[in-house]
């Protein structure tokens, strides 16, 4: 792990409730190496889910710098931001979050759709994903024909698709029970160690930040500590 | 290939809300049946009084009376009119011209009190051959100098049910019907004919309202429009027979049209509407989709797109069911006044491509409307707050 793929610097967020500036980030720093794989623990209302996102350019902060593979993601455009997203950004959500009316095959081509790729690089793609997760047999399966578990390993796929540097994952088995948990985790690991991805999770199951590399500890919009590499 | 969500997508969320998207088509689909009928009845009128009469054939009626109900030509005029250039001849070199009388007469419809004012026409055996469209369908021809009729189709039919044999009094006699004779769809079918001397006579009449002439060679009627203007006593209009009847049907196909498109309009709110609602709704429930959509990369106008495309298909399904239901009233002979002849008019309604493909548009056009605000407030969602949704 060498040079940083993200570089956080006095990073601040506040929302506003009505009149009422609400502070979420207080000015972090913090540097995610390339390969890393970070967990992001801290209470609720700590900030971590903001971070993530903000991470992940769903967000924009309100004070401080965010290079992400050198590209400073604040000062994208709407449109730039989201094509960035597209090729660089893969979602793990709690809930998993997959279209209701797609199967599992067109919820993992999703993201290829705004790709250049032809239907048939877009199905090989998706097979790879799908098989990587281990529901080869299940792309004609629509989520509620799934398991949670499986549901999950479903978005997996589509956050692995289009092969991105990132993955962010905000609790990623929060709605799991513990064997398909388990199952998810080694997931993240394999994309980690095999697959070199880089992973941001956010998660308050201390079992779950266990399977990070790196942990980190927020409260009340600071950072307080940083684990050590288990 | 565009990059975006694919229409599959969008017709399966459709899909997806049976219920929600049946009740919301059905609504729009009402009103695409009401506007579809509308149109299709203007242009059954048209069809109908613009499809009567020959080209070659020339209406003379008096100057400024719009109709030959209202006309009176004396026999002088007559005579002076067979006198000019241009007219078709028959077999003794004799001038192709039949002088015709026109009466309107009140007839009870069937199972209904109310009376309709009907056209009777006394022709002559030359107007008969000028009209080869008018077919004998069921018994024969009126006898020259007697008290027979024929019908029309749409006389026969529907609400006033003549029958060969059936005896009907006006003009101080009773006239036997002999025959029903078919013009194809056209005008004539609302008259009914007998000989022009009898109810000259029946009705006491010195004077004929029209006169039709028949044309040498369709060329020649600016040759006798001419010769007209040339002739000051004669103080007549001259028409095709075919632009006669295609005028008289203007106003009442143009009121019918703006009638319909009025009523169309006020509903089509309505359908709008409801239409937006459904889509509100939809909406509403795929916040937290909506959220991911954008999380993944896709962008606003991808998210406006589908959901515009979301709405414009139901508009479709809306015009297409709302098409098939019109279609049936293909079915459907109205009988009612002309108001410009004041005179019944039977006819049927018509559906065209052209009204087909104007009913489609605005059935896409009224998914549009409904669908423009909620696919725009779901675009306008921020990506965090939507993923938040439950």
């Amino acid at each position: 792990m060498t040079e940083a793929l993200i570089s956080i610097h006095n990073l601040s967020k506040t929302y506003r409730r009505g009149n009422q500036p609400v502070p979420v980030l207080l000015g972090i720093d913090l540097q995610i190496a390339q390969g890393d794989y970070v967990s992001l623990m801290g209470p609720s209302g700590s900030g971590k889910s903001t971070l993530l996102n903000l991470i992940a350019g769903i967000d924009k902060p309100s004070g401080g710098t965010l290079l992400i593979g050198g590209v400073d993601i604040a000062a994208l455009e709407e449109d730039e931001l989201a094509a960035w997203r597209a090729g660089n950004v893969g979602f793990v959500f709690q809930f998993y979050n997959l279209m209701p009316v797609l199967d599992a095959f067109e919820n993992v081509e999703l993201p290829l759709l705004l790709t250049h790729l032809s239907k048939a690089e877009r199905r090989e793609h998706v097979e790879m994903a799908l098989a990587m997760v281990g529901l080869p047999d299940r792309m004609d399966h629509r989520p509620n024909e799934l398991s949670g578990g499986q549901q999950q390993r479903v978005a997996i796929a589509r956050a692995l698709v289009t092969d991105p540097t990132l993955i962010v994952a905000d609790e990623p088995t929060g709605d799991l029970d513990r064997k398909s948990a388990d199952d998810v985790l080694d997931l993240l690991d394999r994309l980690n160690r095999e697959l070199g991805k880089t992973i941001v999770m956010v998660t308050h199951d201390p079992r779950c930040a266990a399977r990070a590399r790196t942990r980190i500890h927020l409260e009340k919009g600071v950072l307080l500590s940083r684990g050590a590499e288990h | 290939m565009k990059k975006g969500l694919s229409l599959s997508y969008v017709a399966r969320n459709l899909v997806a809300r049976k219920l929600t998207t049946i009740l919301t088509a059905a609504g729009m689909a009402l009103v695409v049946f009401v506007f579809a009928t509308v149109l299709m009845m203007a242009e059954g009128l048209r069809h109908t009084l613009g499809g009567t009469g020959s080209y070659n054939n020339v209406v003379v009626i008096r100057q400024g009376s719009q109709t030959e109900v209202q006309s009176t030509l004396t026999r002088e005029q007559a005579r002076l009119i067979e006198t000019l250039p241009g007219l078709a001849t028959g077999a003794h070199g004799e001038p192709r011209i039949s002088r015709e009388m026109l009466v309107l007469v009140n007839l009870p419809r069937k199972n209904s009190t109310s009376l309709a004012n009907v056209i009777v026409r006394g022709t002559t055996p030359t107007g008969l051959e000028m009209r080869p469209q008018a077919r004998i369908v069921q018994g024969r021809a009126f006898r020259a100098g007697s008290s027979e009729i024929v019908v029309g189709s749409g006389m026969a039919r529907g609400s006033f049910g003549l029958r060969v044999g059936d005896r009907i009094a006006f003009g101080l006699r009773q006239w036997n019907v002999v025959g029903v004779f078919d013009a194809g769809g056209s005008g004539f079918d609302s008259e009914i004919w007998g000989d022009g001397e009898q109810l000259m006579q029946a009705f006491r009449r010195q004077a004929y309202s029209s006169l039709i002439v028949g044309l040498r060679d369709s060329g020649s009627f600016e040759a006798l429009a001419e010769a007209v203007a040339r002739q000051p006593q004669l103080k007549v209009d001259i028409k095709r027979e075919t632009q006669f009847y295609a005028d008289q049907s203007e106003n009442l196909a143009n009121f019918i049209g703006v009638l319909g498109k009025t009523i169309t309009i006020v509903f089509s709110i309505g359908a709008i509407i409801g239409a937006m609602i459904t889509m509100y709704a939809s909406v509403a429930n795929r916040t937290r989709e909506i959220g991911t959509l954008r999380a993944l990369g896709f962008r606003r106008g991808n998210i406006v797109w589908a959901f515009l495309q979301e709405a414009m298909l139901l508009g479709l399904a809306a015009g297409l069911s709302g098409l098939v239901a019109a279609a049936f009233m293909q079915l459907v002979e109205i009988s009612t006044t002309n108001l410009q002849t004041f005179s019944e008019v039977v006819f049927s309604l018509i559906l065209t491509p052209q009204i087909a493909l104007d009913v489609l548009l605005f059935s896409v056009f009224m998914g549009v409307l409904g669908g423009a605000l909620p696919a725009f407030r779901a675009s306008r969602l921020e990506i965090v707050d939507a993923l938040r949704s439950v």
